[in-house]
């Protein structure tokens, strides 16, 4: 793979989305060594440019750099110059202009990870830009996937809360589309973009007509502040209606039926608490998967660095 | 004799000329005869002739933001693109809400020497939309129409009367029609570019509704209703509709040729209000020109410097440039294409904005008011950031190669701007 920065799902091919599969599955094999951590990126250093609240994609991609000896950095808006009103584009050219070779960036705005790998010669990594892609946590549920699965054509799997608002639900769409899995979205209207039919998937508003027949149900967060806007109009009446209960998953759904999310879990919103640690779920899994993950996208975009190449 | 230009393409649709010949220039007007001395003679040999352009819609962002525009940089980019008019809207700060403003636009205006310039003051006080700016002092201080532009008037009774009131003028309300509890936080256009992209959206029914509500109010009232920046084709079959002498409408070049799917790269330059929407407005709204449906194409020339553009698309400020670009950008796209004839550009840059506006601009006959603008239409250029007079280069065409370079601008019978040079007035 030879590439500068991973913005998004979006203009990966699938051969770069397999080598990165690929290459995680070595990484596993590193983390599974009594000590868990290789040379392989000495004197590259990485900042984490945080703009949002995160643990688990930091603490993830932080275990990543110090598992690859990488030096890294962690830069929070909150202990920033960005309150001091620095633009996003000085803050990044001054952790440059420090010698920084990748900078993964988490950051509200849709596409800041795109302009900044225009005006930047580091490498970029998108960590969540807004409502657009959040690609490491795609490539983490499909290399997760791939272990259960290990045949992405014709899977059936169903993306079943809050679409419109999911930079999840954006890459995963993106990335299992690509892999031929077979897709349905399910989500009251107001929480699905209207032009569902351009992402090349099926939708359904009701759940239990949803559940049926899936291999896969991969369960996204209601966020609790989305309530404000009146998109509906109480979280008790979206649990009546969305929320996956044992119950439910009993009644409507295929005996063999996995259950992922990609954290953080609203227990007892979105899916029931007793779910969450059952047999079914992936959760942990896909966590655990994604320090590899992370590893691999780190190591593959360094190589040019490694190799001497300039930008 | 002050001016004769000879062996040049006279172009004006309005009095039906299209033919090489001589014009000439005394006092500030078109005279008839042959001309044996003139203080000044230009060779038009393979150039164009037309009456000077006018825009109906710029923002010269003096007083308050004077790092964007000033009245000076504005008026240079306005003749450099042809333009010998320009309406410069009210959101300044303060806002032209009061006589002062509007009369230190026109004297600042006077004192640069370039084109002229017609202020539009605000409808409403602040343009908070809450009380009636006193209309009848601005329209003494040179106001030529009211509009709180950037901001809708969301308050129906107060639209309703100032469409009343400004009857006392015959002067057009202008609307920014956009319904803010339908476009709030919104960055682009509401179709599937936005959802992919995962922008909040705006969508085309936050214009249309204000649209319907405001030609509504015409009817009822008999005032005369101009719409602003129309953008979505639902907007054009309202006014289609509806259409009568008291409401009138504008489309800006860049919705006349650019779609939301432009935003896929996150250029900012790609942003303003109303957002770029889908090719299939696109189409209409060339339609509504080539029909005469909408009789005007103005700028909204929006300039923002680099520090409000050149950020993340979010965040950036809605607006583009366009005095510099309107004119080449339609001819090359339009007209060389096909889409429209020579003769529809010209009127919805000259006569059309001029009748509507109430200036006394766009023809070329003995006796009419010497303001011209001369384009060497087989001259090519590359739209590029250095090449503009404005201060600033938010631009959505940068990039662009464009036939028709503006060689001359005549403003009252003086030579104005002239193969790039700038001409101010002696004093």
């Amino acid at each position: 793979m030879d590439r500068k920065d991973l913005l998004g799902i979006q203009g990966l091919s699938n051969e770069e989305i397999e080598e990165i599969i690929t290459t995680a599955e070595y990484m596993e094999e590193i983390l599974k060594r009594p000590i868990k951590k290789a040379p392989t990126l000495r004197g590259i250093t990485v900042a984490n440019l945080f703009f949002e609240p995160s643990t688990r994609t930091l603490n993830s991609f932080a275990l990543a750099e110090k598992r690859l000896s990488a030096d890294s950095i962690n830069f929070s808006a909150a202990s920033s110059s960005v309150l001091k009103g620095e633009t996003l584009l000085d803050t990044a050219k001054n952790i440059q202009a420090m010698e920084v070779d990748v900078i993964v960036i988490r950051h509200s705005a849709p596409g800041s990870p795109h302009f900044l790998s225009k005006k930047l010669t580091a490498s970029i990594i998108n960590a969540g830009d807004g409502c657009h892609e959040h690609p490491t946590q795609a490539l983490i549920d499909i290399m997760t996937l791939k272990k259960r699965f290990s045949v992405f054509k014709d899977l059936n799997i169903a993306i079943i809360g809050d679409i419109k608002h999911s930079r999840v639900a954006r890459s995963l769409v993106l990335g299992l589309n690509k892999m031929g899995a077979r897709i349905t979205v399910c989500a009251p209207p107001t929480l699905l973009p209207l032009w569902m039919e351009s992402f090349g998937v099926e939708f359904e508003f009701s759940l239990e007509k949803t559940l049926p027949g899936r291999e896969v149900l991969y369960i996204l967060r209601i966020q609790k502040e989305r309530q404000g806007e009146s998109l509906f109009p109480s979280l008790r009446e979206y649990i009546k209606d969305y929320s996956l209960t044992y119950e439910k998953l009993k009644k409507f759904a295929a005996k063999e039926v996995v259950i992922m999310h990609p954290g953080p879990i609203n227990r007892g919103i979105e899916i029931e608490s007793r779910i969450a640690d059952s047999e079914y779920s992936l959760v942990l899994s896909q966590v655990a998967t994604g320090v590899a993950v992370r590893m691999s996208v780190l190591y593959l975009l360094s190589q040019r660095k490694l190799n001497g190449h300039k930008n | 004799m002050d001016i004769k230009i000879k062996n040049i393409h006279l172009f004006d649709p309005l009095s039906g000329i299209d033919e090489v010949g001589t014009l000439l220039v005394d006092k500030g007007k078109v005279v008839k005869g042959t001309g044996s001395s003139a203080r000044k003679e230009i060779d038009g040999e393979g150039l164009y002739l037309f009456p000077g352009l006018v825009d109906v819609h710029s923002h010269f962002r003096e007083p308050g933001a004077e790092d964007a525009e000033t009245i000076e940089s504005g008026s240079k980019a306005a003749v450099k693109g042809g333009y010998t008019s320009v309406c410069v809207m009210p959101n300044t700060n303060p806002p032209i809400d009061n006589e002062g403003v509007a009369r230190f636009i026109k004297e600042k205006s006077e004192e640069v020497g370039l084109c002229r310039v017609f202020p539009i003051g605000t409808i409403t006080k602040e343009r908070e939309g809450k009380e009636l700016s006193e209309m009848s002092h601005l329209y003494q201080a040179g106001c030529v129409a009211f509009s709180d532009d950037g901001d809708c008037v969301r308050n129906s009774g107060i639209m309703r009367n100032a469409l009343e009131y400004s009857k006392l003028f015959d002067v057009p309300i202008i609307d920014h029609p956009e319904d803010i509890s339908l476009s709030n936080k919104g960055q682009m256009h509401e179709g599937s570019v936005s959802a992919g992209l995962g922008f909040k959206g705006i969508p085309d029914v936050s214009e249309s509704t204000v649209v319907a509500r405001d030609i509504l109010l015409s009817k009822f009232t008999r005032g005369r209703v101009h719409l602003a920046h129309v953008s979505a084709a639902d907007s054009v079959k309202l006014i289609k509709q509806w259409k009568n002498d008291r409401v009138t409408s504008e489309v800006t070049p860049h919705h006349l040729l650019l779609s939301d799917e432009l935003i896929k790269d996150f250029d900012s330059n790609k942003k303003m209000k109303p957002p770029l929407r889908t090719m299939y407005d696109v189409e209409v709204l060339q339609r509504a020109i080539k029909d005469g449906l909408i009789e005007i194409v103005a700028t909204d020339h929006a300039p923002h410097p680099d520090y409000k553009k050149d950020i993340e698309f979010s965040e950036a400020a809605f607006g583009v440039t366009g005095l510099e670009t309107s004119f080449a950008v339609l001819y090359t796209e339009l007209v060389k294409k096909g889409k429209i004839s020579l003769n529809v550009l010209i009127k919805v840059l000259t006569s059309s904005p001029a009748r509507i506006f109430n200036l006394p601009f766009g023809e070329i006959k003995e006796g009419a008011i010497a303001d011209f603008t001369i384009v060497d239409l087989k001259s090519n250029w590359k739209v590029a950031a250095d090449v503009f007079a404005s201060k600033s280069k938010n631009s959505p065409f940068l990039g662009w190669k464009l036939e028709g370079v503006v060689k001359y601008c005549i403003v009252d019978g003086r030579t104005v701007f002239e193969n790039g040079d700038f001409k101010k007035k002696k004093k």
